[in-house]
This record gives structure tokens, sequence and C-alpha cells, in this order.
């Protein structure tokens, strides 16, 4: 609850129009905590990795939109806000087993891509300042890895989504440019490989066997041994 | 109100100025100089599918018929620019195609969809197809 | 000589064959075509309603990326930007014309594209036909060192490369570069009736019938001039013209399939470079026979799809 007369300096904020004076430093979603809104959408790790908390908001005497996540975004003077808690979207069906890394298969599951216009308004929308223009336009020209590379930190948020003039939905074809890269260009790790082999091959089931064995004060004893004393 | 190409004859309600004059500050052309010489329509090479010719299209819109924009023709045409480039009055009628075809997308109403493209030439087209294509036939 | 060079999407996918064997044949003339850094997809079309300048930006934010290539010192002030692609031809020298001629537009571009430098005009947009016809067909028969000898091509324009008048690089009505530029390689040019007349273009997609209907009046025209294959420079008629004839077969089963070439490819054979950058395995309809019938290519010239 706010303390009348605090002397905690505050700025004001307008949720949904109505204002409200909160203390400096909150992030939005704490602020609006505070204020004494309850998150039960549009809330989740808190963390700036989910994607859930969505924020539209103006400041006042600025005509410019701006976007941000409430979680990570700390609240300045005159913000007027609003919560996106999802941002409609289809995902297509497909199975990625049955898929071709081929160049056109994202405009295939995907073809509204081909209405980009390079307008540059979905990477002015993104949180994480990911390229977004530039990896619809990679996903165009049909360079899987170059999506898979440029939306790696993508999460989501679904601000771009909402914000495409031409209705493109900039995250799902690179979650399939993701996938296919991860599935069929990646370079596959050669020492995983090995290391499956040797698990297979049984050559630590013995070693397994002997800990699965031990007391917890053996355990500990045994974690805490050196290299040196492990070698002997 | 019916169109009737093959009698040539052409049943035509009152005037929408508004219209008439929508389309051409759209369009940027003059289309008050076309004399109906017919070069448009001889040379289009997509007017043997189209249900009204350009030539008939543009006097269509000279007398403010709003009709013309139920047409296939102004989806037919394929920006080839072969009628601007012969007209002797110096009008664009791809531009006119286009201003019209606009003031029926400008209402949001897609007139490809996008679903409803057959898989397998999703597959074949080549990205300058479906971008030409989307950029003139979607809102 | 060093250019910026435009691809355009399909020039990446379905269309490489056209690229590969444009920067070879290129490189062969000592022209390198530069590829612009961060390029994205022009359009394909030039809007023809300029009230809405949203379909500018992309042209336009591809001619910001030449400014920059000479700004980072990738070029030495070389302004001419290079397409292979008729129709990004079309799309980036209009958009160009307009901003250039209507300074108000061009700040209102500038303006919204406010995480770019502003574009100052200065670029000016070329087709690789153009660069070809500067250098001189002399200069490109001098390179021809596997003549197409024998060969009855006929040369396609389409439309984007000559109309409107003003943005054509040739006459609109009877064109002549790809024929001047044929017969330096030492074909036998087929003169085509229907070599201006548009191969459907966008319609592909949604009414592909009529495309191949006016696809089979283009081919058979040539053809009935004696004609063996054709040529031309816009990937979109290449597959209205090659990939179609799929379709053509369907609606007039007689219709003998017939090779459809990028001039480039021809170029590249004509210099005999090396057989990778002839990209003949892109084409959809096998071009080989004709070519080894002819004794231009050997018998062990790959071909898969």
């Amino acid at each position: 609850m706010s303390e009348e007369g605090s002397s905690t300096p505050k700025v004001r904020i307008y949720v949904m129009g109505k204002e409200y004076k909160v203390p400096i430093g909150l992030t939005i979603m704490k602020a609006m905590e505070y204020i004494g809104y309850r998150f039960i959408r549009g809330c989740g790790c808190r963390g700036g990795f989910c994607g859930a908390c969505a924020t539209v908001y103006r400041i006042k005497g600025d005509y410019k939109l701006k976007m941000d996540l409430a979680c990570q975004k700390v609240v300045e003077d005159g913000m007027y806000l609003v919560q996106i808690p999802f941002a409609p979207a289809e995902k297509k069906v497909y199975d990625i087993k049955k898929l071709k890394p081929s160049g056109n298969v994202l405009l295939e599951y995907y073809p509204e891509l081909a209405k980009c216009v390079s307008c540059n308004t979905c990477t002015k929308a993104c949180p994480q300042d990911l390229e977004v223009m530039d990896f619809v336009q990679a996903a165009i020209k049909g360079d899987i890895k170059e999506v898979a590379e440029l939306s790696f930190d993508c999460i989501q948020c679904g601000l771009c989504a909402i914000r495409c003039p031409m209705g493109i939905v900039p995250y799902y074809p690179a979650l399939l440019a993701r996938r296919l890269y991860g599935r069929y260009i990646a370079p596959r790790s050669k020492h995983l490989r090995e290391r499956i082999k040797e698990i297979e091959e049984g050559k630590f089931d013995a070693e397994m066997e002997r800990y699965t064995r031990m007391t917890v004060e053996e355990l500990k004893k045994e974690y805490l041994r050196t290299r040196e004393e492990i070698e002997q | 109100m019916t169109l009737l190409l093959s009698s040539r004859t052409l049943r035509i309600s009152e005037m929408d100025r508004r219209f008439y004059e929508k389309v051409r500050d759209l369009s940027g052309e003059e289309i008050d100089l076309c004399y109906q010489c017919g070069i448009c329509s001889g040379s289009c090479p997509m007017a043997s599918e189209m249900d009204i010719l350009p030539s008939t299209l543009i006097r269509l819109v000279q007398l403010g018929q709003t009709e013309v924009l139920e047409s296939e023709t102004i989806w037919l045409c394929s920006s080839c620019f072969t009628c601007s480039v012969r007209c002797p009055r110096g009008i664009d009628i791809a531009k006119v195609a286009e201003a019209l075809r606009q003031m029926k997308l400008r209402k949001d109403v897609d007139y490809v969809h996008l679903n409803k493209i057959p898989k397998d030439e999703r597959e074949r087209l080549p990205q300058i197809a479906l971008v030409s294509n989307f950029r003139k036939f979607t809102a | 000589m060093r250019f910026p060079y435009y691809p355009g999407c399909t020039l990446k996918t379905t269309a490489k064959n056209f690229e590969i064997s444009a920067i070879a044949s290129a490189r062969a003339l000592g022209i390198e075509l530069v590829e612009l850094p961060r390029w994205n997809c022009c359009g394909a079309v030039y809007s023809l309603v300029s009230d809405n300048l949203m379909s500018y930006l992309a042209p336009i934010r591809n001619l910001i990326r030449v400014q920059e290539m000479n700004e980072k010192g990738i070029l030495e002030n070389e302004y001419r930007l290079v397409t292979l692609c008729d129709m990004c031809y079309n799309t980036l020298k209009r958009a160009n014309l307009l901003v250039k001629e209507d300074p108000e537009k061009l700040e209102k571009i500038n303006t919204f594209m406010d995480r770019e430098e502003d574009y100052k005009g200065n670029v000016e947009v070329l087709h690789f036909l153009e660069v070809l016809r500067d250098v001189g067909f002399k200069k490109v028969e001098e390179k021809v060192k596997n003549p197409l000898k024998g060969l009855k091509i006929a040369p396609y324009y389409g439309c984007m490369i000559l109309r409107p008048r003003g943005i054509g690089i040739d006459d609109p009505e009877d064109p002549k570069i790809l024929k001047e530029l044929l017969e330096a390689l030492g074909a036998e040019v087929v003169d085509n009736p229907y070599k201006v007349r548009c191969c459907g273009s966008y319609q592909t997609v949604n009414r592909k019938y009529v495309v191949a209907e006016l696809a089979h009046d283009i081919l058979s025209h040539a053809v009935r001039e004696g004609a063996e294959a054709i040529a031309l420079s816009c990937p979109l008629c290449s597959f209205n013209l090659d990939d179609r004839q799929k379709e053509v077969k369907e609606l007039h089963p007689n219709f003998r399939e017939i090779p459809v070439f990028y001039f480039t490819q021809l170029m590249a054979i004509a210099f005999g470079l090396e057989e990778k950058s002839y990209g003949l395995n892109l084409n959809y309809v096998d071009p080989r026979p004709l070519l080894k019938n002819k004794k231009i290519i050997k018998d062990s010239t790959p071909y898969w799809r």
C-alpha cells in the first residue's frame, strides 16, 4: 500500500487511464502490484525470459507508441500503460521429421512472409533488441541459418506480431527455422556422439554401479576427493 | 444494372461523381482524355479473359459507374504497361486499374486468400511470384 | 569494374542458376558484382498509387545500402546499382525516380526510416544488360571461346525491362539488345513476334492456366519461327515460360518442350567457363540434349533435379 507523505520520490503512471503515484525504481510489473493489481495473466518468470508480460505504453507529451516487458522496464514519469497478455497468432502444424530444409519451406508454411514491406516496425517493437526485420527478410530469402541465428533470443512476447501492418507473426516462422536448423543444418558434435557410443558400450556401467551402491557419507567423501586422489 | 459487352450496349445508371473523382485522384490520370480508340484493349494480353475490356473500363469510369469495382477485369491485369505505352493520349491505364483494385483492397478485404493456395503450388512458386501477387492482391 | 549488385530473393533460391552464371560471366569480362550487405526484398512490383508510401520503403532501403557501401569504403564512388532480375530493376528504378522527383515524399520516407541514414538520391539503377551494352558487345564477342554455333535462339524480353518508356532499357515495341548479345555469342537469333508480350507475371499464383495459355502463345510462336530455345532475363518470366510448361502440356498435349535459358547461362557456356557456372540443373526443361546435339557442351556435363 502506498504511504501518504512518504519521502520516497514518486512518479505518476496511468493504468488504463487512471493516475497513480508509485515510487521510482520499480519495474512496471512491481509498480502495478504496488498499486494493488494482482497479475493472474500476463506474468511469468519475472526475469525477461518467458515473454508473458508484454506492455504497450506512451509517455505523456510524446506521441510515440513504445513497447517493452513489464518485468524488465522501470517506470518513467507520465507512462500510460496497457498490458497485452496474449497475441493472437496461429502456429502451423507440421511434422519436423517430414520436412526438408530447402529454400522455400518457410514460405510454404507461412506464405504471409511474402507480404513484408521492410518497414522495420517489428524491430522497433522488440523488447529484446533483436533484428526482427532482418530475420523475416532472411526467411523470405530462404536462408534458414540466418533466421535461426538472428532469432535465437526471441521470447515470443507477441509485440512484433500485434504491430506488423501486414499481419505477419515473425516468431512462428523463426521457430520453424530454428527447429530445422537444429535438426538438419547445425553441425553435429563429434565428441557427443563418441560419448554416447561409449555409454552404450557400457564403458561407464561399472563406475555407475559403484556410485549407486554408496551411502550418503561415502558419496560426500567421494565428492571432495581432488583430481590427484582420483587419478591414483 | 447489366453490362452487355457483346452487344456493345451499356446500360448505365446515374453518375457517381465522388467515385469518378476518387479514381482520377488516386490514379493521378486524366481519364477524360480517353477517346475510346481501343488500342489498349487490342494490346492487352489478358483481354480474352476479361469481362470488361480495358477501353470499356475507362469509359465506365468516365461515366462514374461504380459497378466496375465488381468486375473481374481489374484482377486480371498483370501490370504489363503495354496499354500505357501505346495509349495515344498518354493515359496510364495500368494505374487506373491499380487505383480500382486499391479501392477494393483498402476496405481490408484480400482478393487472394493465402490459405487457399494449394500446398504443391506453395512448394513450387518462387518468392518473386508470391511477393508480387500479394502486393497487388492483398490488403 | 566493381558494381554494387542487388540480387533479389529468387536469385538466391530457385533462380540461383541466373546468379551463378551472371557472376561468372561478369568476372570473365572484368566486372565484379559486389552484393549489397543486409539487402531486403524490394517488393517485386512498383506501387502505382503513390499516396501510400509504405511500398517504397523496401526499395529505398536498398538504395541506402549502396550509400553505406561507399561510405564504408567497400566501393569507391560507385553509385550505380546493378540488378539481374527484371522486376527488381523496374521496382528499384521507379521508386528511385519517384523520390528524386518528389522531395517531399523523400523527406517523409527518410523521416519514417529513422534508424537508417537519409537517402540522398544519388544512386542510379542499372540492369546488367545495360552494363554489357556499355562495355560493348564487341568486347563480349572477344571473350567467346565456344560460340553457340547453330543454336537458334528466340530472345524474350517480357515487360519490366522495356516499359514504361523512360524506364525501359530499349525500345518497347522492337528491342534489339538481346539480339545483339546473342549474336555476339555466336548464336542464330530468331525473331519472336511475341517477344514483348507479357508472360502473365504474378497471375501465376491464382490463375496458372491463364498463364499457361500465354506461355503457350509465346513459346509456340517462337518455335514456329524456327527457335530451338528461349533466352530471357527475369526469374518470374522463367518460371512462367519454363516451369509452367508442365501446365502447358496439360492444356496442349501435343506441345513439345523447349528449353529456356537465362542470357547469362548462354554467356557462361559461350565463354567456355567451368560447367558448374552454367547452373543447368535448375532449368525445368532439360537443356542438355539440345546443347549436346549442337556439340556446344560435352557429354559429361551433369544434370540433376
